[in-house]
């Protein structure tokens, strides 16, 4: 019986493996479209409608935003041959078509509803056509505008970390500055930063320092309130071990109750960044004569709303791109915590 | 042999040492946990404390670390009192407390960098690692080790400081029964390598006979010594010689008798 079991399996191991090899195969035949032809479509409906719908609005110029589809369009196809010979691109092209696909019809579906049937009142609501021709027409001013909300943004945002580490290590690990230091974080920290603008712009001899300032204030409670309940639940398991191998202050500070606090410092620096996008919006505003929040208001304030729109595209663009650098960077700190690495 | 204790560097002795703790739901209250302990250990002895659950055994081995003070008493190793933790008294846990945000060979350096030494002393961190056997694991993360590994991590960490004297809380109690006997080789080898006064409290009695020259049984609340047991048993020892098994019963009934006294006390 034995025998005749091991006799046996080998073949019929062998024959199911080509089974599923071929339904494998067979199933990414079939599915192969998948990967290249949902963007190009889109691509292709997003043109045919976008040509439909401009002969209607002359006054516009849409070049650009015709210019910008065919681009994307020749792109996709290209990529489209390119991933027959690149795996690896055919599997980021497999996970990233759909949802290209669907922003190009998101585009799509508003070209359709504000110029094609004007469904909204027209100067609050421009075509994705319109927004981009103002992108590109008033490209060097939202470059401005986005590097001066750059500076203020990182300055202020510097500032209040440095300070809610070293306050938030204070008050976690000393109980004396934590007797004197968690009223005054309780009643100050939770006033919105934006609540101080009219103290800020007396006190202050600069509107770019005050906002500075807020930012700050924005990004320091946060990080205060987390690096100190971090740091005073570290384990006392860990400052034991440390202790009887001979550590003295700075080390069980430094090098036990602070790496063992990161994940939840973390979570402070996402608030805090958070925080601090609203903050610089606000304080560009209503104070700071530059930056994006700026060039907003003053977009509105002439009824261009094309501009105000192409500024939040490059908000959108920008203040994601700095999450997604913070959220790389706890990833490369805490891999010890995720199991990211293999030996 | 006590008076060899007094005077070698790295004996230890324990005299008439109280210590009680504050009860949380009574505030005056306060729940003695050690009785007038009295203990001596020569240097290089590996003796174990064994008794029931609650009867002070780890907090006698974080007086001895230095991690509490005693209410009153004197702990001494040599001809100094411990007054505070210390890297000559290396403590392991049951869980291994390996910090997670290092890797193994960051860990077994973290004494070496905690006293300021390690550019002097580095070579030694390879040798650790070998006598441990984990040197084709340098860079793996404490999460990645299995219980075994872990622990075997913890002993370099403590053993790199070359204590005076180890002490050891239920090292192998989170370990499954294979790995434990593995493990208590891999200990005792250590200890015939480094001839390292060792203290091990541990819950386990067949472990205690196996690898101890004296068995330290005590009572439960307050803690207090029972009875010194010296196993003069040949090393290697075997588990199931009559010698052995003989001893065992003698302390089971010893702590069933132990546990008695207890409840009577209690009542």
């Amino acid at each position: 019986m034995l025998q005749k079991a091991s006799g046996r399996s080998p073949e019929i191991v062998q024959s199911r493996t080509d089974a599923t090899l071929g339904d494998v195969a067979a199933e990414l035949e079939t599915k192969r479209w998948r990967t290249w032809l949902p963007v190009p479509v889109a691509n292709l409906i997003c043109l045919a409608v976008h040509w439909l719908v401009s002969k209607t609005e002359p006054p516009v110029e849409t070049r650009s935003y015709f210019v910008f589809l065919l681009n994307f369009l020749a792109i996709s196809f290209l990529l489209a041959i390119a991933q027959l010979w690149l795996p690896a691109l055919r599997r980021r092209m497999r996970h990233a078509g759909p949802i290209f696909a669907a922003a190009l019809l998101t585009l799509c579906a508003w070209e359709l509803i504000t110029t094609g049937f004007r469904l909204l009142p027209l100067p609050y609501f421009p075509s994705p056509a319109g927004v981009f021709q103002s992108l590109i027409n008033d490209r060097a001013l939202l470059f401005d505008s986005t590097w001066h909300s750059l500076v203020l943004l990182l300055g202020g945002y510097a500032l209040g970390v440095i300070a809610g580490l070293i306050s938030g290590i204070c008050i976690g690990w000393s109980t004396q500055v934590r007797y004197w230091g968690m009223p005054v974080l309780k009643i100050v920290g939770p006033i919105p930063a934006t609540a101080w603008i009219p103290l800020a712009m007396v006190v202050s001899p600069s509107a770019i320092f005050s906002a500075a300032a807020l930012i700050a204030l924005a990004v320091w409670f946060p990080v205060t309130m987390l690096t100190a309940s971090g740091i005073s639940n570290t384990r006392a398991s860990y400052l034991d071990v440390a202790r009887t191998l001979g550590a003295g202050r700075s080390y069980l500070i430094f090098r036990v109750a602070i790496p063992a606090a990161l994940p939840s410092i973390f979570i402070g620096l996402f608030m805090g960044l958070g925080a601090s996008f609203l903050t610089l919006v606000v304080a560009e505003t209503v104070g700071v004569k530059s930056g994006l929040g700026w060039y907003v208001s003053w977009a509105q304030g002439w009824a261009e709303y094309g501009k105000v729109f192409a500024a939040l595209v490059i908000m959108a663009a920008f203040f994601s791109t700095i999450m997604t650098a913070l959220f790389k960077v706890r990833d490369r700190v805490l891999v010890w915590q995720k199991g990211v690495i293999k030996w | 042999m006590v008076a060899a204790a007094g005077t070698d560097a790295s004996s230890l002795r324990v005299h008439e040492v109280t210590k009680s703790f504050p009860v949380p739901e009574d505030s005056a209250a306060r729940r003695l946990a050690l009785d007038g302990v009295s203990l001596s250990m020569g240097a290089g002895e590996l003796v174990s404390l064994v008794g029931p659950s609650g009867c002070g055994k780890s907090t006698l081995l974080r007086l001895i670390a230095g991690l509490d003070l005693p209410d009153s008493g004197e702990l001494m190793v040599g001809a100094e009192s411990i007054t505070g933790p210390n890297a000559e008294r290396g403590l392991v846990f049951q869980d291994p407390n390996l910090f997670p945000w290092l890797t193994v060979r960051r860990n077994i350096e973290a004494g070496l960098v905690a006293r300021h030494v390690l550019s002097e002393k580095r070579h030694e961190v390879d040798e650790f690692m070998r006598l441990v056997g984990l040197e084709s694991f340098p860079g793996a993360y404490p999460h990645h080790l299995s219980g075994g590994m872990a622990q075997r991590v913890a002993l370099a960490r403590a053993l790199i400081n070359h204590p005076k004297v180890l002490l050891l809380d239920e090292p192998l109690g989170a370990l499954d029964a294979f790995t434990r006997m593995r493990m208590q080789d891999e200990v005792l080898r250590l200890w015939q390598a480094r001839r390292t006064t060792m203290l091990l409290v541990t819950h386990d009695i067949d472990e205690a006979i196996y690898m101890s020259d004296r068995i330290v049984i005590m009572t439960q609340r307050p803690g207090r010594i029972e009875r010194v047991i010296p196993v003069n048993l040949q090393r290697p020892r075997d588990r199931s010689s009559a010698e052995f098994l003989q001893l065992r019963s003698e302390i089971l009934e010893l702590l069933h008798f132990a546990g008695g006294a207890a409840t009577e006390s209690r009542t």
